[in-house]
């Protein structure tokens, strides 16, 4: 047992392995009630080495490791490009229904008319939210979403014989996942500036699409801006790479400052991906699972990812619905994952659909953005923001005083759970300095909102009266800061017993 | 409405301290000509009327919770104490996020540092990961760690006897970087496999059980691969593992497959989540979030995220992989579900499930007409070849209330007729009988 | 940032590498800027003796906690020695990158990129301005 020594104020809560008692166990199983076969003993394993612990123990277990964490039901959680918004229960409900949570995925589709109905009908709501010609649900998340996207623009210049485009362009505030997403995809990246309002560079862009344009197999950018920012010259962002050839893929990360505000396939987006877990309420469930469907316009529409639910047969009669089914489009670029995609979260996605209906989700956006320009408009005087313009759902500003020196973002952001709050997203967008991005969500009050706002602003003061307060926060979270780089030295990442010891 | 608390007040008090008269204002960047464009959607819903309408979709499903399911195929109905939903259903989990923010998320780090020890103990590895999206892009994530490892190798030999959606995914997500997939293309067996491996051959992907249910001698392919200096990836069951020697005994170098058999319910497919186990030199290539112990300023024990520069935030086009989250509810699924199965439910639940498959394939073995092909032992899984398409025998099935088989010729060309199906702890000896009854039927 | 080390001796590369000439041979480390920038560093993967590296390709990799970054051969060399103790100890890149913590030992393939290294007195300048 690995803290056998410690005494029991050095944890918060033991090891599921140091609860664990020989003889005990926490379900109770029926007998065989049919003749058993001789089990191959030359083939077995001599030992399992999991916990054995009784019901009513693994439950207080989890429930006291449950209030170790944050969370949106708990309160304010404004981490910006997460969206981190009311995840509504009956989604939960919905999504346990037994006709859904138990139904196999490879059901006759006979006998899955329900399950494909639904399928089917939040493909054509997604494609109608963006303006798009059809809607793949079976990218596993957002990150898979960007890679089914980006596969789907390589084929597109394979199909039509060019194999000379390997770049992509990439702004130099997005997101990780995007260059990541690019390599993965066996194309190079083309990193672009951004100008000093946030905006991309276009003299940049349109100097390498003049000096590269057969190469550019396409962009990728996020709008709004992983700034918060709604991008000036989008219009012409898409005109330039058009006319290079290239195709424009558009990171739909930050969607919910668009539903009802615009169309990115009217824009001239050829490919975007949702994410059910942010714009659509989808939990997060600490760290997934996620679901990224793909909409795409017409050049990419054969490539889509699949399969994908279509309408087998019409309604022969009014009364009568139609027969969906599932297809692999003409081109795939194959399968993302196993089955169909993340099927338990197009049930959550499609409750939450409903309840709003399209004016209610054009309601969602702008709510959205009001609470997040509310914020920053109160907090312009205390912080510096760097870009003066309106916001979109989120907004940027830094974490820096230039009259408390020692302090940095992460200060900030460990002071603000002694508040009760959540912090911001830290340290991204890289191209701010000390950067926290915020992101409010229009599920939020405006007394939720003024709360935050006045830890903001005290904290403020505390940077310059009394910045130790900030270096040693957090103060009243289960655990102080924590020392990364024992963790990233000691490399302590499984505690079963009897195992080889991790790091020899 | 909907979720949206704004009252008519607070609204203009804030467009107000904003300095604007309407929303509609902020939103002024967007170009003009495709500001607010016409929605075709339906109208809002109440609560009340949503779930009617979802009720009534959901039982138009063919599910397990009205009929006996005898198909597996990568999925499987296994049981579920209520347990594991109760603590899935809290707030504190499941509406938390990635944790970022340690301090904050002790609670989702420690429960996946548990999952991460629980996985390493079922495949006898050193570490494994937060999870991947499923069992199909965990063996995606493998072939490119296998790559990095062998540097200059770019031959990846799969077995025709893993799941075909997994090696489709592992095409998908190769397709761009020049590798040579080799091995699955016809019906090879595991000695053709082991002709195929060379010095540039990165690994060897084997599925344990395979996707007929038998259990493989392994042990010679698993020699050539080493003495080739690949990696050898096993793609496992982990129910399976509660019984029979753990994949690490057998000389795997990583151990992947779906966790979706620990307490994750079908739900058509998903989410369910990939594990990703292995050992300790490899640890650094891995993608996917880790968790890893440490000590916080007052030296109390906690959990943080680790070895963080490998991911695509940090390493950005340099990352092997873009992957960002986990599927971290599914593996707090699998963590309350072993931490109760424990060392010995575990255990008993394979039992039941390798008796009840051993007394189903015995039954319909006596029917004349249908033939069962079968390893010696087996797991869960069994091959049928029946006598007739196996969509007929599916049919006659249905109308008994059982859902029938997996279609093996959809897949695998000279297994037309073969149908596979799965028995596990859900399925009552009586549903067994019902299903022999059936088919007897069909043959008579 | 005043108390960092510049020794005189050594030549310097952009990617923050520095390279100790002697005759046909050298040897590579990372500077104390770029060690400070990193910060704790607690893990380090180099490449193996015997393999040729052109300039400017890695023959290497260093992890802190929160940052990567890949090592750059200054010239083209083959490497003839690796300082395997870093494996180990890491941290040592940190307390004493220019002597306990070099990095590898190579044979000069060829020296044409030295002209582009900068003396101490570039390399202090190029710091200042970033």
């Amino acid at each position: 047992m690995t803290v056998a020594t410690e005494t029991k104020q050095d944890v918060l809560e033991p090891l599921i392995y140091d609860l664990s008692v020989p003889g005990r166990t926490g379900v109770n199983l029926p007998d065989c009630d049919v003749p058993e076969t001789p089990l191959p003993d030359d083939l077995l394993r001599d030992d399992l080495k999991l916990p054995e612990v009784g019901e009513l123990q693994v439950v207080r277990h989890f429930l006291k490791l449950s209030q170790l964490n944050y969370s949106i039901d708990k309160g304010f959680y404004p981490l910006g490009s997460c969206t981190m918004k009311y995840n509504p229960k009956l989604n939960e409900d919905m999504a346990r229904l037994p006709g859904f949570a138990l139904q196999h995925p490879l059901s006759d589709e006979a006998g899955s008319q329900g399950a494909l109905a639904l399928m089917y009908q939040l493909q054509e709501w997604l494609a109608e939210l963006s303006g798009f010609e059809a809607v793949s649900l079976a990218p596993a998340a957002g990150a898979q979403g960007e890679f089914s996207g980006i596969l789907m623009i390589r084929n597109y210049h394979l199909d039509r014989g060019d194999s000379e485009r390997t770049k992509i362009l990439v702004p130099n505030s997005a997101h990780g996942t995007n260059p990541a997403t690019v390599t993965m995809a066996g194309f190079d990246v083309i990193e672009l500036p951004s100008d000093d309002k946030g905006n991309v560079d276009l003299e940049a862009l349109r100097t390498v699409c003049k000096e590269k344009g057969p190469q550019i197999a396409g962009m990728m950018i996020t709008v709004p801006s992983t700034l918060g920012l709604f991008e000036a010259h989008i219009l012409d962002v898409i005109e330039i790479v058009h006319e290079a050839g290239g195709l424009m893929y558009m990171d739909g990360a930050n969607m919910n400052a668009l539903m009802g505000q615009v169309k990115p396939g009217e824009l001239g987006f050829d490919v975007m991906h949702y994410n059910l877990h942010k714009t659509f309420s989808t939990p997060h469930g600490g760290g997934g699972p996620g679901s990224g469907p793909v909409g795409v316009g017409d050049k990419l529409k054969p490539f889509l990812p699949g399969p994908i639910v279509e309408i087998t047969e019409e309604p022969t009669e009014d009364e009568e619905a139609p027969v969906y089914g599932f297809k692999m489009p003409e081109k795939s670029i194959g399968r993302m994952k196993a089955f169909h995609g993340n099927f338990g979260m197009h049930v959550r996605a499609y409750a939450y659909i409903r309840i709003y209906g399209g004016e209610g989700l054009r309601e969602v956006s702008r709510h959205a953005v009001l609470n997040a320009n509310y914020i920053r408009a109160q907090l312009l005087d205390t912080y510096k923001v760097p870009y003066p313009r309106y916001c979109g759902h989120e907004f940027v500003l830094e974490g820096r005083f230039p009259e408390a020196e020692g302090i940095h973002a992460l200060d900030i952001s460990k002071r603000l759970m002694d508040y009760g709050y959540h912090p911001p997203t830290n340290y991204f967008p890289l191209i701010v300095p000390e950067a926290l991005l915020i992101e409010p969500t229009e599920t939020e009050t405006k007394d939720e909102l003024d709360g935050f706002i006045d830890a903001m602003k005290q904290i403020a003061e505390e940077a310059r009266n009394d910045p130790d307060l900030l270096h040693d926060a957090p103060h009243t979270a289960p655990v102080k800061r924590l020392d990364e780089v024992k963790a990233a030295k000691d490399l302590i990442l499984c505690c079963a017993p009897a195992l080889p010891s991790v790091g020899d | 409405m909907g979720y949206i608390p704004h009252t008519e007040v607070e609204r203009q008090q804030m467009l107000a301290a904003i300095g604007v008269t309407t929303i509609e204002d902020l939103f002024d960047a967007i170009p003009a000509s495709h500001r607010f464009p016409k929605l075709n959607m339906p109208p809002a819903m109440s609560e009340m009327e949503v779930a009617a309408e979802m009720q009534a979709l959901s039982e138009a499903n063919e599910h397990a919770g009205d009929f006996a399911v005898f198909r597996g195929a990568g999925a499987y109905h296994h049981f579920v104490p209520s347990v594991v939903n109760h603590i899935l259903l809290r707030g504190e989990f499941y509406t938390a996020y990635t944790p970022y923010q340690p301090e904050l998320s002790q609670g989702t780090l420690q429960a996946t540092y548990e999952y991460q020890s629980m996985m390493c103990a079922l495949t006898g590895m050193d570490a494994a990961n937060a999870s991947h999206y499923d069992g199909a892009t965990s063996l995606a994530e493998s072939v490119t760690v296998a790559v990095q490892v062998g540097r200059k190798r770019n031959k990846i030999v799969l077995s025709p006897g893993i799941n075909p959606q997994y090696r489709e995914v592992v095409r998908t997500y190769h397709q761009g970087r020049g590798l040579e997939i080799v091995g699955d293309e016809a019906d090879a067996d595991l000695a053709a496999l082991a002709e195929m491996i060379d010095e540039q051959t990165a690994m060897v992907a084997i599925a344990y059980p395979n996707f007929f249910g038998q259990i493989e001698d392994v042990s010679a392919l698993v020699t050539a691969a080493h003495d080739a200096g690949a990696l050898v990836v096993f793609v496992a069951n982990p129910m399976m593992l509660a019984l029979f020697k753990s994949p690490g005994e057998l000389g795997a170098d990583i151990v992947v497959g779906d966790a979706q058999p620990l307490g994750v319910p079908m739900g058509y497919g998903g989410p369910y989540l990939g594990f990703f186990a292995t050992k300790t030199k490899y640890v650094r290539k891995i993608a996917g979030r880790i968790i890893g112990e440490t000590v916080d300023a007052d030296g109390k024990k906690a959990y943080v995220m680790t070895l963080r520069p490998r991911e695509q935030d940090i390493r950005r086009e340099k990352a092997s992989s873009n992957i960002c989250t986990n599927q971290g509810l599914m593996a707090l699924a699998a963590s309350v579900y072993l931490a109760l199965m424990g060392r010995n439910g575990l255990r008993k639940v394979a039992q039941l499930n390798y008796h009840k498959a051993h007394y189903a394939a015995d039954q319909i073995d006596q029917i004349d007409g249908f033939k069962v092909l079968r390893s010696n032992p087996f797991f869960n899984e069994f091959m049928v070849k029946c006598l007739m398409p196996v969509e007929a025998v599916n049919n006659a099935l249905i109308g008994e209330g059982i859902v029938g088989g997996y279609d093996l010729g959809k897949d695998y060309p000279h297994l037309k007729d073969h149908m596979l199906l799965c028995v596990t702890e859900m399925n009552s000896k009586e549903e067994i009988d019902a299903l022999v009854d059936v088919l007897k039927g069909l043959a008579s | 940032m005043a108390d960092l080390k510049y020794p005189e001796d050594l030549k310097y590369a952009e990617s923050d590498e520095w390279i100790r000439i002697d005759g046909d041979e050298a040897v590579v480390g990372i500077s104390d800027f770029a060690q400070d920038a990193l910060n704790d560093i607690v893990y380090i993967e180099l490449k193996e003796v015997g393999e040729v590296i052109e300039v400017g390709e890695p023959f290497g990799e260093v992890e802190s906690v929160k940052a990567a970054s890949e090592l750059v051969l200054p010239v083209s060399g083959e490497i003839i020695e690796i300082n395997s103790d870093l494996e180990d100890d890491p941290e040592v890149i940190n307390a004493d990158p220019y002597g306990a913590g070099w990095m590898v030992k190579i044979k000069i393939t060829d020296d044409s990129n030295l002209a582009k290294l900068m003396d101490v007195e570039a390399y202090k300048a190029f710091n200042e301005d970033r």
